[in-house]
């Protein structure tokens, strides 16, 4: 089996209940960094890190520009900025246009982290109202990275989901309570 | 993409050699895409041979995204504290490094103005960009964001009528001449300019998270090098100077990202 170096999870509208649901579940010494992009109001940063981390044992933690990316670790895509895998294994900021009227922008995380982890990063694009994160998948099924869903059926808004599984060829498909052994199973 | 970056700096003696790669790899990717390149030989030889289109390379490849009083609490911080600090002074010297379209030195300037300070301040706003320079001397923004910008100054603790401060003309605002005469627009290349005077507030807002750490810190040597003591450094929200040899002479102000210069 592939190993993972990385997993990346982008979602909207939505999707911060999911979050809540799945990071209880996840192993306290997962031997890779769980790096998340959601779309939210600017300014509300501490917030969501706090409201993250009280459901986890795992260090989580938003991001720092030129921060080392580091196993065992929850990173929080800040507000306003876009979130870049840098290739030396470092995370870097971008303030550039918005992308899909959203920054962070989940295409810009998956993008740039499938050119740095090629075949050993997994993806997963939760619930929202808008098609971005699709063009991130498609990349990283390019350099052979694996493509996850949330699956439709169970997202509060499916349209993200759905639009992916429209346009790209979809790896996996999750429904919430499914998420968390699929990520332990990685390890 | 590394050939293109020892060419720009053979050729033209811009250095990007120390920005961070995904960012412009972005950017050039975009660029490329844009103007439909054929192939990276036809590229590569209209930067190297045309120089209106170095020109555009070099534009599109910074990202000069900006806005009036962006992040209010920031400039809450410089009305309310760091300015008045400075007001007792005889003089305020201020260099603004990247100040892209020059929303932020208007911003400034409209501070400095109701803290009746104006007159007696200089403003040096420079960049690397002499296109966004120029945009910016004319002092005309899209009417479409001045929404956005009169609440980000109420915000940031602006208690006039926003609209006052410029004319509407179609979809452009033109702000008042006088904002614009207390600041000069220049070109400076952080990369490799030095120092041109010495400053009581230094501001580089969102250009060092385009740097690697190597040039983040020979960057911050330089602005150490121009801020007289006592005197401010800012920066963007999500920069800092902590991994950096200059920190132990600097003290962080409250929660924004501003260090004043102690002695030591
Ligand atoms: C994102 S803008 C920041 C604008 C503004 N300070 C703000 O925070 O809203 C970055 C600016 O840095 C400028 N820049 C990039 N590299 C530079 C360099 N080596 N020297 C001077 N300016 C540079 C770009 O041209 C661009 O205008």
């Amino acid at each position: 089996m592939k190993k993972c170096e990385a997993f990346i999870i982008g979602g909207s509208a939505g999707s911060l209940d999911v979050l809540l649901r799945l990071l209880p579940r996840i192993d306290a010494a997962i031997p890779f960094p769980i790096i998340i992009v959601i779309h939210r109001k600017h300014g509300s940063d501490s917030l969501l890190t706090d409201l993250l981390s009280s459901r986890t044992k795992l260090i989580v933690k938003e991001v720092d520009e030129k921060e080392n990316i580091v196993a065992g670790t929850v990173y929080i895509a800040p507000s306003d900025y876009h979130l870049l895998i840098e290739r030396d294994n470092t995370f870097s900021l971008d303030y550039s246009e918005k992308i899909n009227y959203s920054r962070p922008a989940i295409d810009v995380t998956f993008q740039t982290a499938a050119e740095v982890y090629k075949s050993n990063l997994y993806c997963l694009l939760l619930s929202g109202s808008n098609s971005d994160g699709v063009n991130g998948l498609k990349s990283v099924q390019l350099w052979g990275g694996k493509t996850l869903i949330q699956d439709p059926a169970s997202a509060q808004v499916a349209y993200m989901p759905a639009q992916a599984k429209l346009h790209v060829k979809i790896d996996h498909i999750l429904g919430i309570e499914d998420m968390g052994d699929f990520i332990n199973l990685l390890a | 993409m590394e050939i293109l970056l020892s060419d720009l700096l053979e050729q033209y003696g811009y250095d990007f050699t120390g920005y961070s790669r995904a960012s412009l790899k972005r950017r050039i990717s975009r660029l490329y895409g844009l103007d439909k390149a054929l192939s990276f030989a036809e590229f590569r030889y209209r930067i190297n041979n045309d120089h209106g289109y170095f020109k555009r390379f070099v534009e599109q490849i910074t990202v000069n995204v900006t806005e009036m009083f962006r992040d209010p609490s920031f400039f809450k911080t410089l009305r309310d504290v760091v300015l008045p600090k400075l007001g007792t002074y005889p003089f305020i010297r201020i260099w603004l490094a990247g100040c892209s379209t020059g929303e932020e030195a208007y911003s400034i300037s409209i501070i400095l103005k109701e803290l009746n300070l104006l007159h007696k301040s200089l403003i040096y706003a420079t960049d690397l960009n002499p296109t966004v320079l120029e945009k910016a001397a004319q002092s005309m923004f899209a009417m479409s964001q001045m929404k956005q910008y009169s609440e980000n100054y109420i915000l940031s603790g602006g208690t006039k009528d926003f609209s006052s401060y410029y004319t509407a003309n179609y979809s452009l605002a033109k702000f008042d001449d006088e904002l614009k005469s207390k600041i000069i627009f220049s070109t400076h290349n952080l990369v490799s300019d030095h120092s041109f005077n010495e400053f009581q507030l230094i501001l580089c807002r969102n250009v060092l998270i385009y740097f690697d750490r190597d040039l983040q810190h020979k960057v911050l040597s330089l602005f150490d090098e121009s801020l007289e003591e006592l005197g401010y450094l800012a920066l963007g929200t999500k920069e800092t100077i902590n991994f950096s040899q200059i920190t132990d002479r600097y003290k962080r102000l409250q929660t924004e990202k501003i260090w004043r210069k102690v002695e030591v």
